[in-house]
C-alpha cells in the first residue's frame, strides 16, 4: 500500500453538492456518478497536495468511528475506481492544485 | 430517465434545489426562423459581470445542469468568457446554438471548456428547406459544417428539429443524416405562441394527420402499441402527480434576468438584477403557487381518462389563461397519440367559442464499492431540464 498517494479533482468534469451527497458527471463521456457522505469528504479535499492518507486521517477518521487501516483500504478503492473513470487524478507525486480548491456548490 | 438520474431529482425535489437551470444570454439572433417566439431586439441584456455573477449564484444555490441558450448565444461577444466561468463553476453544460457561428477554433474551445452535449437546429435534410426556414441563406451548409466540426473535437451533438407544415416530410431524412453524422436527434411536434402572446405562428402547426403519423413511427417512439395505448384513467396515486419539473427542480432565466418557471411557462416569478437568485428560486409567491399544484387541482384534467398519460404543459395552459386548466395543444396531441379526445377537446368541439378567441395571457417582463464509501454510476445521455 503506498500512503503517499495525492489525488485531484479532473477539470474535465461537472460537480455540485446535492444534500450530503456529490454529483459527479465527467465530460468526457457523460457518465454520472453519486458520491455518498464519505466519499464527498474525500473530494472535496483533493486538492492534489494533501496526500491521501492524511486526508483519510484527518477528515475520516476524525469525524467517523472506523479504524483507520479500514478507512485507507477502501479511499484506495474509491480514488482508484473514480480515476479509472477519469474524474480524479491519481499520483505518486504532488498535483498542480485543481481549477476550484473549494467544495462546489 | 436512468435510475441514478430519478433519485438526485427526488432529491433535489426533497431539498427545494434547483438542479436545471436554462439561461438565455441573447434573444438576438442571426437567423429569423419563422415559427422562432422571440423578439430579437436587445431591450437591456445583463452584462458580463452580471451574467458571471449569476452564475456563482446559481452554482452556490445547487444548480448542475445548465443549459446555455438564446437567441444565438454565438452573437454575445463575451460568450467564451461566460462559458470559461461557467466551466470553473463545474456545471453539466449544455449549450443550445444554431452553429452558423462555429468554426474549427470555436469547436474546439468548446470541447476544452468541458461542455457535456451541444444541441443544434436543424429543420431538414434538404438545404433549401432549413434555410427558408431560418430565412437565412447558406444556414443549412453552415449549420452541418459545426455539426461535423463538434463531432470531429469529440462532443456529442443532437440535432433537434422542430416540426411543422414545412418540413413535415423530412423529419426521417434528417434522422438519416443525424445517423450519418454521428448525432443524436430529437424532433418537437409543438410550436408554441410568440412571447408577445400572438398566435399567428401557430398556423404552422402540422395537422392531426401529420401528427399521428409521428406518432406512429415506431423509429420515433419505440414500441408503437404502447405509445399508443388508450389512456387507462386517473387514480389516487395519479392525483397526486407533479405536471412536471417546471419550478420545482428546474427554471428558466432571461437575457433580462427575469426568471420564469420554464422557458416554456412566462410567468414572471422575479428577477436577479433586483432579488438574489437563491431567494427567488425559495420565497417566489409565483414559483410556490406553481409547486403547489397536483392532477388534483386541476379540476378538467383530473376528471379526464387522459390525466395520468397526458403531456400536459403547465407552461402551455398558462399561455391559454390557466395553469391549473388544460393545454388545447396537449389534448390535440393526446388525441392525436391515442384517437380518444380528451374532456377538454370534447367541451371545446362542442363550444360555440373559438379557442382562437380565446384571449392569451400576455408575457410581461419584471423591471460503488461496499464498504464506507460509495459511488454509482450511470450513462447520462438524457440528461437535462
Amino acid at each position: 500500500m503506498n500512503n503517499s498517494r495525492y489525488v485531484a479533482r479532473s477539470t474535465a468534469i461537472a460537480a455540485r453538492a446535492l444534500g450530503d451527497e456529490t454529483m459527479v458527471m465527467s465530460a468526457t463521456n457523460s457518465t454520472l456518478f453519486t458520491l455518498d457522505e464519505v466519499a464527498s469528504v474525500i473530494w472535496d479535499a483533493a486538492d492534489g497536495v494533501t496526500p491521501l492518507d492524511q486526508i483519510v486521517a484527518n477528515k475520516i477518521c476524525a469525524q467517523y468511528d472506523i479504524a483507520p487501516e479500514v478507512a485507507l483500504k477502501d479511499a484506495e478503492a474509491l480514488v482508484e475506481n473514480l480515476a479509472q473513470h477519469g474524474i480524479l487524478l491519481l499520483s505518486d507525486q504532488p498535483l498542480a492544485r485543481s481549477s476550484s480548491s473549494s467544495k462546489e456548490g | 430517465m436512468s435510475g441514478l438520474m430519478s433519485e438526485m431529482a427526488a432529491k433535489a425535489l426533497k431539498l427545494n434545489i434547483p438542479l436545471s437551470v436554462q439561461l438565455d444570454l441573447t434573444y438576438r439572433c442571426n437567423e429569423r426562423c419563422i415559427h422562432c417566439y422571440l423578439d430579437h431586439d436587445d431591450h437591456g441584456e445583463m452584462n458580463t459581470a452580471e451574467i458571471k455573477g449569476l452564475l456563482d449564484q446559481m452554482a452556490d444555490a445547487g444548480v448542475f445542469f445548465l443549459t446555455i441558450s438564446g437567441g444565438e448565444i454565438m452573437m454575445r461577444k463575451d460568450f467564451f468568457e461566460i462559458l470559461e466561468h461557467a466551466h470553473a463553476r463545474t456545471f453539466s453544460i449544455k449549450l443550445k446554438t444554431n452553429g452558423v457561428l462555429i468554426r474549427k477554433k470555436e469547436a474546439e474551445r468548446i470541447r476544452a471548456l468541458g461542455v457535456e452535449s451541444v444541441q443544434i437546429s436543424v429543420y431538414s435534410h434538404r438545404a433549401e428547406v432549413h434555410d427558408a426556414i431560418t430565412k437565412m441563406p447558406g444556414s443549412f451548409r453552415q449549420t452541418i459544417e459545426a455539426v461535423r466540426l463538434l463531432r470531429t473535437v469529440g462532443l456529442h451533438v443532437t440535432m433537434a428539429n422542430v416540426l411543422m407544415v414545412q418540413n413535415a416530410q423530412d423529419y426521417p431524412g434528417v434522422r438519416a443524416l443525424a445517423n450519418e453524422l454521428g448525432a443524436q436527434c430529437t424532433l418537437d411536434p409543438t410550436i408554441t405562441p410568440m412571447m408577445d402572446g400572438d398566435r399567428s405562428i401557430l398556423e404552422l402547426n402540422v395537422d392531426k394527420a401529420a401528427l399521428r403519423e409521428v406518432f406512429r413511427d415506431g423509429a420515433l417512439v419505440g414500441n408503437v402499441e404502447e405509445f399508443c395505448a388508450p389512456p387507462q384513467g386517473v387514480d389516487e396515486d395519479a392525483l397526486d402527480m407533479l405536471p412536471c419539473s417546471a419550478g420545482h427542480t428546474a427554471c428558466y432565466v432571461s437575457p433580462y434576468g427575469d426568471v420564469y418557471p420554464c422557458v416554456q411557462f412566462p410567468l414572471p416569478s422575479g428577477n436577479v438584477r433586483r432579488t438574489k437568485f437563491v431567494d427567488i428560486w425559495r420565497d417566489s409567491p409565483q414559483l410556490k403557487e406553481v409547486r403547489s399544484i397536483t392532477l388534483r387541482d386541476m379540476p378538467s384534467c383530473s376528471q379526464c381518462s387522459h390525466g395520468a398519460t397526458c403531456t400536459r404543459c403547465p407552461g402551455l395552459a398558462y399561455l391559454e389563461g390557466n395553469m391549473r386548466g388544460p393545454s388545447y395543444q396537449d389534448c390535440e396531441k393526446s388525441y392525436a397519440r391515442t384517437g380518444i379526445p380528451s374532456e377538454n377537446f370534447k367541451a371545446r368541439n362542442a363550444s360555440p367559442q373559438s379557442f382562437q378567441s380565446l384571449k392569451l395571457v400576455q408575457i410581461q417582463g419584471l423591471q460503488p464499492a461496499e464498504g464506507i464509501f460509495s459511488a454509482k454510476a450511470t450513462e447520462a445521455s438524457a440528461v437535462g431540464a
